[in-house]
């Protein structure tokens, strides 16, 4: 018996797996349906349905992507501190300093990867026309993960706090000021200010919202820190269990009907 | 004299002879290819045979880069001034820029069964590298190019190419199967296959591949990191994010209620619309152009001309002031354009017969004043819908019912909004349909 079996058929092996090793055709229907990690995909599949040049393979690949932005992204939190004092210097020590420095390279790459591949992955999808009946609502939360992809993209550039991070995130927040109706310079702020008392001012509309204050400052790289870091990933994790789930109900992979 | 802004440099010359290098590995590879499948001339020269020409000079290419490496002022492969010159001048405003890549969408889908031949498409992709090759030997390109932050959306360029084009390969391939009857691509060896192994070996091969891959960019680039936040020095140009520079663009145009919030807005929505607009039953899991030419125009439309095109306008070719540059050009601040643009109620009530521009700044009076405008604005999203639905559009009315086609051709309408606009402003110097600063309400 080679070592490979015999680790293979030992207690702890066969406690943590449930089932032997998939090498023949019983072991590699179990594998899929006993297996946690696996569960997510059927037992079989068609194999046009998997070919790379029909799916692209870039909803696989956001998702992979997703991981390791949480990975990354939490190695980042040990050295970064998001506060006017250290937010600059903790990302310059990153780069000149620390071990796994390399950790914020891969999480910025990572992070326009993501983007882009979302995009690629929306583009395949429509192409194929795999929005179609029943797969209609999937796409709607398909475009809802979009807008947080590019919203957790949006609120992490404001964390290293350099000249890059600020401006463009006080360009991208300028046009909050500009929202109908609850922006300071939308139109139709006024009608929400009635004599005497003023609803929307630079204290209270939609860019102050956004930033927790007029300018971006300390209140918003606490803001978008919590938001990168908190909110945004739960939400994003959550629209991702029922977006894989939804794709298995509406009858996995899409395929000529 | 020392040359502060250097076309060429010995990093540069042993950089492009990597790339060079990378160039013919891959014409090598097809010139194998190419001599299994393409077949001969008719004098019964193998067609490979042009591949390996290429190789050869990409070889050479290769090797004169390398070893000039050491003198690299009077190096003499690099992009000719007379080009570069051309380029800037004719090239670098908005309206040639947005016409070419409409033409270059227009002729996309026109000649689908022509550019779709793997020796054509592997052909522009030869031409596309070697002009970025040699474009890299100008400073200014290199600039805007080479930032670490525009790398990826130089790749996304090639890999949306790239991507389209297996699209249209593949539909003009089943649109050919279901005129001849035969079955799709996608229904021919389509057996059951088990996820174990099929898939997830897959999955994982492309997990570490990746891992590699961003491993290796992270090596070869560095994270950007400016100097400290400073809210008192502004940078010029002050640039969003890079996948919201096509929103940074449609301010060129619009107000940023418009352009920042209720286009972007109307996007997402319109997005969500979809599945609900299209009622379309063909085209539903394979690859097809013909069944469904309407509904993937509008979409590459929206994709290519309208997201991709204007992302790069905005990252590559707008400069300080936002001004337009070329790709040759030095990012000069002192740059001005004049913009001498007016509103459309100023043009209308200086029509001869007309009193002149009403003054006043009671509700009434900017009512009036801007009348032409309104009237305008409210016969595009209420009055032509109907006239469309009569129309051209009949077919779409009939099937959909009075809603959904009110839905989809707001829709439709609000997407033609920025071309429209840009059409107006280019043609009559308009700067806003309706103008009503004192309440923020331009259009």
């Amino acid at each position: 018996m080679s070592v490979g079996d015999y680790i293979r058929n030992s207690q702890i092996w066969r406690s943590v797996f449930r089932h032997p090793a998939p090498t023949d055709r019983r072991n590699r229907v179990v594998v899929m349906l006993t297996n946690f990690f696996l569960h997510l995909h059927p037992v079989s599949v068609k194999q046009q349905g998997i070919a790379l040049s029909y799916t692209w393979c870039m909803g696989g690949i956001t998702f992979f992507l997703f991981l390791v932005e949480t990975i990354t992204g939490v190695l980042l939190m040990f050295y970064y501190r998001p506060t006017l004092e250290w937010a600059f210097y903790d990302i310059q020590a990153l780069r000149d300093v620390q071990t796994l420095g390399i950790m914020r390279e891969i999480h910025r790459w990572g992070a326009h990867a993501m983007v882009i591949t979302v995009w690629l992955h929306m583009y395949r999808v429509f192409l194929t026309g795999s929005y179609k009946p029943p797969r209609e609502f999937n796409w709607v939360i398909g475009v809802l993960l979009l807008v947080l992809t590019l919203l957790l993209s949006f609120t992490g550039y404001l964390l290293p706090w350099d000249q890059l991070a600020i401006w463009a995130i006080t360009v991208g927040s300028n046009m909050a000021r500009a929202t109908p109706f609850l922006g300071m310079e939308g139109p139709g702020f006024q009608l929400l200010n009635t004599s005497g008392y003023e609803l929307i001012t630079n204290a209270s509309d939609a860019k102050f919202l956004l930033l927790g204050g007029r300018f971006v400052g300390e209140a918003t790289l606490n803001r978008f820190y919590i938001l990168h870091c908190v909110a945004i990933p739960v939400v994003v994790s959550g629209l991702i269990a029922i977006h894989f789930w939804r794709v298995r109900k509406d009858g996995g992979i899409s395929q000529p009907l | 004299m020392l040359n502060h802004y250097p076309d060429v440099t010995s990093s540069v010359l042993t950089g492009l002879g990597w790339y060079y290098l990378i160039l013919l590995f891959m014409n090598l590879l097809w010139t194998v290819r190419s001599y299994k499948v393409d077949g001969e001339f008719s004098n019964g020269v193998p067609k490979a045979t042009v591949w390996a020409v290429a190789s050869s000079i990409f070889m050479m290419m290769s090797a004169a880069h390398f070893s000039s490496a050491r003198s690299a002022e009077t190096f003499l492969i690099r992009m000719p001034v007379f080009f570069k010159d051309l380029v800037d001048a004719n090239f670098a405003n908005p309206v040639i820029y947005f016409v070419l890549s409409i033409a270059l969408l227009w002729g996309m889908i026109r000649l689908r069964e022509w550019w779709t031949k793997p020796t054509v498409a592997w052909s522009l992709l030869n031409i596309s590298l070697v002009f970025m090759g040699l474009s890299l030997t100008d400073y200014d390109f290199r600039q805007i190019v080479g930032k670490p932050d525009n790398v990826p959306i130089v790749g996304m360029l090639f890999i949306v190419a790239f991507f389209t084009w297996i699209y249209f390969r593949r539909a003009v391939d089943n649109d050919n199967r279901v005129a001849e009857g035969r079955p799709l691509f996608e229904q021919e060896n389509n057996e059951k296959v088990l996820v174990w192994p099929d898939l997830v070996y897959t999955e994982l091969i492309c997990m570490v591949v990746l891992t590699a891959f961003l491993i290796f960019w992270g090596i070869a680039l560095k994270a950007p990191l400016e100097e400290p936040a400073s809210s008192v020095k502004t940078p010029n140009p002050s640039k969003a994010p890079w996948y919201f520079l096509g929103l940074q663009e449609m301010l060129v145009y619009f107000d940023p209620w418009l352009a920042g919030v209720v286009l972007p807005s109307i996007i997402l929505g319109g997005l969500m619309a979809v599945p609900y607009i299209d009622f379309n039953k063909k085209g539903n899991g394979y690859y097809t152009f013909k069944e469904r030419s309407f509904a993937v125009s509008t979409f590459l439309f929206g994709f290519l001309p309208l997201w991709v095109a204007l992302i790069v306008l905005g990252t590559f070719l707008r400069g300080p002031n936002w001004n337009f540059f070329g790709i040759y050009e030095l990012w000069d601040v002192h740059k001005v354009e004049a913009a001498n643009n007016v509103n459309l109620s100023e043009i209308f009530w200086s029509l001869p017969g007309l009193p002149g521009l009403p003054r006043g700044s009671s509700i009434g009076a900017i009512l009036l004043r801007e009348s032409p405008g309104i009237v305008l604005t409210l016969a595009y999203f209420a009055v032509l819908p109907p006239i469309l639905g009569l129309t051209v559009l009949r077919k779409y009315f009939v099937r959909m019912g009075v809603l959904r086609f009110l839905v989809f051709s707001n829709l439709l309408l609000w997407m033609a909004i920025l071309p429209v606009k840009m059409l107006l402003r280019w043609a009559f110097s308009l700067k806003y349909i309706v103008g009503i600063p004192e309440y923020f309400f331009n259009i």
